[in-house]
């Protein structure tokens, strides 16, 4: 029978070919149907607000320093004491990503002490001007009720809810860069997502005596409560 | 009573009819082509020109018309020119000589289904399909450019020794039905001899795998596509034509797939002959027809289910397929049918 199958054998991949005819079609007809995208996707920036309508940023230009393609221009500028922009000393004066340059790695995200700036799921971002690819703090920065900004408006391709999911990508990042606070939330409110619930897994470094020890014992309340507003 | 302005009537309509019909048939081909590759890749295929992306190829087809025709600097004009139309008329050519449905009458006048019955039908459609040959060929040499001619190379070097393997395959044919007439080698394959359907020369299991085969490869199918090997030759002969030149190229190559597949019916599956379902003799004209579409676009589709299967072979591979097997297995089955004929004709040599 040695020689009879290997005669079948090059009619084998016909069988293949036909039997595919039948199965799932692994096409989406995108702007029809669209994919539910993961959620830590790296989509369009924004600058978040605290939930009282603060500004996140703070001017320090790590997001910039870090960045690997160099998209992203930070100028600080001192507070105005009377009516203060952001919570700190300096806030981001101005804030402009090249999103033809961005290469949409989060690093920035990472590098961001204040999660001012977060990755939404929105990614329909064509231009038909090379300037208008650079995004200004106007379109980056959220409204002080956490409304996000767009450069174009809504349509069946750009979907502006998607720019409210800002968040998931700071869950994937270790709180505070610590590997001491894995399991315990750490970011901080802001007015597009609210207070954030703890993921499975984490709780949330409460009141409660036992927890606080613990925190204690980790070694580092200060910063924790620092990033509480 | 036949005038000669009735005949050229009837076959100026004839002549319109079928070259209307095979501009359509391609349209479908080349829609059906994509969409069932497609489905056995997974995935959806042309949806978005009519229903079902049907109109796809309309599209396409205008848009190319509406391109610019560029002309290299180094080609050789008139044969440039000249070589897209050496590709299409053939197989515009090949089709007339293939009945597509049952003869009848209007009036007294017997209508056959088929543009003419020539005698030699046989020879006339091999003929017709080596010149299939010089149109690649002339493409290739008068582009003035190395992959057009590569292609061209290797076309004649192919379609040459598949023409031969073709036309041997065809022998036992028309040994066995003692004639050369498409409209003959069908109604020899008609009859009730298993109730309803005649004995079809498929029997000659041989002479129709290698036929096809051999047909798959002179219309440069995958796998015997090296003739326009995309990712070897950038587009093979027809690197330099764009636009309707191009266009011309493409409508002969779908229409040879469409003329292989109804010459294999015709000369192998009984050609229009199927079970008509006793209809009324007013209506007797249709079921022929709609058997011979069927039939036909059951091979387009194992043409289309071909090319999804199988990767192209290797050039020695293909030529030694083609000498030492193909070749060699019909000038067997020819001994061996001449034998079978002359036993069932003159009986044993010792009787």
């Amino acid at each position: 029978m040695g020689w009879f199958s290997e005669m079948l054998g090059p009619f084998q991949g016909f069988a293949t070919t036909f039997r595919q005819m039948f199965k799932p079609r692994v096409t989406v007809s995108y702007p029809r149907e669209k994919r539910v995208k993961p959620q830590r996707f790296h989509g369009r920036h924004i600058l978040n607000r605290y939930p009282d309508g603060m500004e996140k940023c703070i001017g320090c230009e790590l997001c910039a320093g870090v960045c690997p393609a160099r998209c992203i221009y930070v100028r600080g500028a001192d507070n105005p004491p009377e009516q203060p922009v952001s919570p700190g000393e300096r806030f981001g004066f101005v804030y402009d990503i090249n999103m033809l340059r961005c290469i949409f790695c989060g690093l920035c995200v990472e590098a961001c002490p204040t999660e001012a700036i977060t990755m939404t799921h929105l990614f329909e971002m064509s231009v038909t001007n090379r300037a208008d690819a650079i995004y200004t703090k106007a379109e980056l920065l959220v409204e002080p009720d956490g409304t996000p900004n767009h450069p174009q408006p809504a349509n069946p391709l750009i979907d502006l809810d998607e720019l409210r999911l800002g968040s998931g990508w700071l869950r994937a990042t270790s709180p505070s860069g610590r590997a001491d606070y894995e399991g315990v939330t750490a970011w901080t409110p802001s007015a597009t997502a609210g207070d954030l619930p703890p993921e499975q897994g984490q709780r949330r470094p409460g009141p409660a005596a036992g927890e606080a020890d613990e925190v204690a014992a980790a070694g580092d309340v200060d910063r924790d409560g620092e990033e509480a507003p | 009573m036949l005038t000669g302005w009735e005949v050229f009537l009837e076959a100026a309509i004839k002549a319109v009819a079928v070259f209307a019909m095979l501009l359509t048939v391609t349209i479908l081909l080349v829609w059906m082509e994509r969409k069932i590759v497609a489905d056995m890749q997974n995935r959806i295929g042309p949806y978005r020109a009519g229903p079902w992306g049907i109109l796809q190829t309309v599209a396409d087809g205008l848009k190319l018309l509406f391109k610019e025709s560029v002309t290299p600097r180094k080609v050789d004009y008139a044969i440039y020119i000249a070589a897209p139309v050496a590709a299409l008329v053939p197989a515009l050519l090949i089709f007339l000589v293939i009945p597509i449905g049952q003869p009848f009458h209007i009036g007294d006048r017997l209508i056959e289904l088929s543009g003419t019955d020539l005698n030699v039908g046989v020879l006339y459609i091999l003929s017709l399909s080596s010149m299939a040959v010089y149109a690649v060929v002339l493409a290739g040499w008068s582009s003035g450019s190395k992959y057009p001619l590569l292609g061209a190379v290797r076309a004649s070097a192919q379609m040459i020794s598949y023409e031969a393997a073709m036309g041997l395959a065809l022998v036992p044919v028309i040994l066995f039905t003692r004639t050369a007439s498409l409209t003959g080698i069908v109604d020899a394959q008609g009859g009730d001899t298993l109730g309803f359907l005649g004995v079809w020369n498929v029997v000659l299991v041989p002479s129709f795998v290698i036929f096809f085969i051999s047909g798959i490869a002179e219309t440069n199918r995958a796998p015997f596509d090296l003739v326009e090997a995309e990712n070897e030759l950038v587009g093979g002969y027809h690197t330099e034509y764009s636009g309707f030149r191009f266009a011309m190229f493409f409508l002969a190559e779908y229409i040879n797939i469409f003329n292989i597949s109804a010459i294999t019916v015709t000369l192998f599956l009984g050609g229009w002959y199927g079970p008509d379902f006793g209809t009324p003799a007013a209506v007797a004209w249709v079921f022929p027809i709609l058997w011979f579409f069927l039939k036909t676009f059951l091979l387009v589709f194992v043409f289309i289910w071909v090319r999804a299967t199988l990767p192209r072979m290797r050039y020695d591979q293909l030529m030694s397929f083609g000498w030492k097997r193909l070749i060699p297995a019909s000038l067997l089955w020819i001994a061996l049918s001449t034998l079978a004929v002359a036993y069932r004709r003159l009986g044993l040599p010792w009787t």
